[in-house]
């Protein structure tokens, strides 16, 4: 048989295209399912390390449902509607128009506190970053921070996703004095230790820590229409505080 | 086929000659891009190293199983469609089954298709020579790439973060006590370079037949 004739050519190149294609794309969809799963997991994992709780990715479904006690979705004008807070795509909504654009809430509760979780997503230097950053009930408080990335430069940008990055969001504040918004700022060449409003940025990686500056104040900003709507209602209601005391005594068995 | 036996001195050099004498990046100077791109950190290094040798022995052993079948005018792009699917496959697999380990490689895995020891060894060795060989060059050739990738991702990291595997060897050593700080531009591409430079001095030091003669 002469292989280098136009025909079998043709004819190779074709079988081959549909041999490929075929096995690709049943691969692709028998291992689909087992791919979600991880992606759910891993998206529960990050919201409860957002409000201190690492956990394993195998345990994140029973110890989400017991911490997140709420998913909200808010519309631009600070009210809950219908819908999975869960399952809303953020790079959808941040294609829409500002007004148009569902915000995604969680509200974590323990130790009779209320953690208000807000899911981030932004641009880094090559693409999206995003991440989970957790207020205190005085809606004001940084809890905690996670971030990620889709492919940061590793040794430099993609560190936002290290603990010494992270932890210094914890107890930095997004209001100033005044009740007006300030955001946090990642602070090329270091922060203040007293400055509320800032974080030290990474050397070498200034594109992603300002990717990381431009989300939390573009995202958080979305969100004062609920916090002033949430405000107003805990100031008519400061009389019916919720005073609940049940202890979650299991917090220690998650490290374990 | 008693003269095929897998370890006969000429299979023991297809295995052997790639981590020496015939190393793919310090002597052939293949696959330098991705030694830029993936030897800040141990950990994304092994895990490539890893990768490319699962792609590079099944495409050596699937290319060398359909040589004669191939048409000589689109034999690049039949390679290239060999590696691509591969990779595709390792990347799908790797998200189902250990996710973490396919978020450390990232984008690492498409750069994998575009790494040039993998064609140049489906188009100088498979494609005239029988499976099993192609299998051992394969091999041979993923642990040569593997090894220098892990010892200029060991000097970058070390130097250029302090850490060995993420793990902080230098702070626990207690060096930055002395005044020691890291060399940032260790993180940056041209010293991976500068060190894949050194390695390959070293090298011809060592074994002085790599010298060329002028």
């Amino acid at each position: 048989m002469d292989v280098n004739k136009n025909s079998y050519t043709f004819l190779f190149a074709i079988l081959m295209v549909v041999i490929v294609a075929a096995l690709l794309s049943t691969a692709a969809i028998q291992l689909k399912p087992y791919q979600d799963v991880n992606i759910v997991l891993e998206k529960k994992q990050n919201i409860l390390s957002s409000v201190g709780i690492n956990i394993l990715r195998d345990s994140a479904n029973i110890i989400y449902t017991k911490y997140i006690k709420e998913e909200l979705v808010l519309n631009s004008d600070g009210n809950i509607v219908e819908g999975s807070a869960f399952d809303l795509d953020l790079s959808v909504e941040l294609k829409k128009d500002k007004s148009k654009q569902l915000l995604p809430l969680f509200i974590s509760e323990f130790d009779n506190e209320k953690k208000y979780i807000i899911p981030l997503r932004g641009k880094g230097l090559w693409g999206p970053i995003w991440g989970f950053i957790a207020l205190e009930k005085d809606l004001n408080t940084v809890y905690g921070a996670v971030f990620d990335h889709k492919g940061e430069t590793p040794g430099l940008g993609a560190e936002i996703n290290q603990d010494f990055f992270q932890d210094p969001f914890q107890g930095k504040n997004i209001f100033d004095n005044d009740g007006s918004f300030k955001s946090i700022v990642v602070k090329k060449g270091g922060a203040d230790k007293n400055d509320k409003y800032a974080v030290d940025g990474i050397s070498g990686g200034t594109i992603t820590s300002d990717g990381v500056t431009d989300m939390l104040s573009e995202r958080l900003n979305m969100y004062l229409p609920y916090f002033e709507n949430l405000k107003s209602d805990l100031r008519n209601n400061d009389s019916v505080l919720n005073i609940d005391t049940l202890a979650i005594n299991d917090i220690n068995l998650i490290y374990e | 086929m008693s003269n095929n036996f897998l370890f006969s001195k000429k299979d023991k050099k297809l295995l052997t000659d790639p981590l020496d004498d015939n190393n793919p990046i310090t002597v052939q100077v293949l696959g330098i891009c991705s030694a830029l791109a993936i030897t800040v950190q141990l950990k994304p290094a092994v895990v490539m190293a890893v990768s490319v040798l699962f792609v590079l022995s099944t495409a050596n052993v699937v290319v060398s199983l359909m040589r004669n079948l191939i048409p000589s005018r689109i034999r690049i792009i039949v390679q290239l469609v060999v590696i691509a699917s591969l990779v595709i496959l390792v990347d799908q697999v790797l998200k189902a089954f250990v996710y973490d380990v396919s978020k450390e490689l990232s984008v690492f895995v498409g750069l994998i298709i575009t790494n040039c020891i993998i064609m140049g060894r489906l188009e100088a060795f498979a494609l005239g020579n029988t499976p099993g060989k192609a299998f051992l060059d394969g091999l041979g050739n993923s642990f040569g790439y593997g090894i220098i990738l892990i010892i200029v991702a060991f000097f970058r990291e070390l130097l250029g973060s302090g850490t060995l595997y993420g793990y902080p060897v230098l702070e626990k050593l207690g060096v930055y006590e002395l005044g020691y700080e890291n060399n940032g531009m260790m993180i940056l591409p041209p010293m991976a370079l500068i060190t894949v430079g050194i390695l390959i001095w070293i090298q011809r030091a060592r074994n002085t037949k790599l010298i060329e003669s002028n």
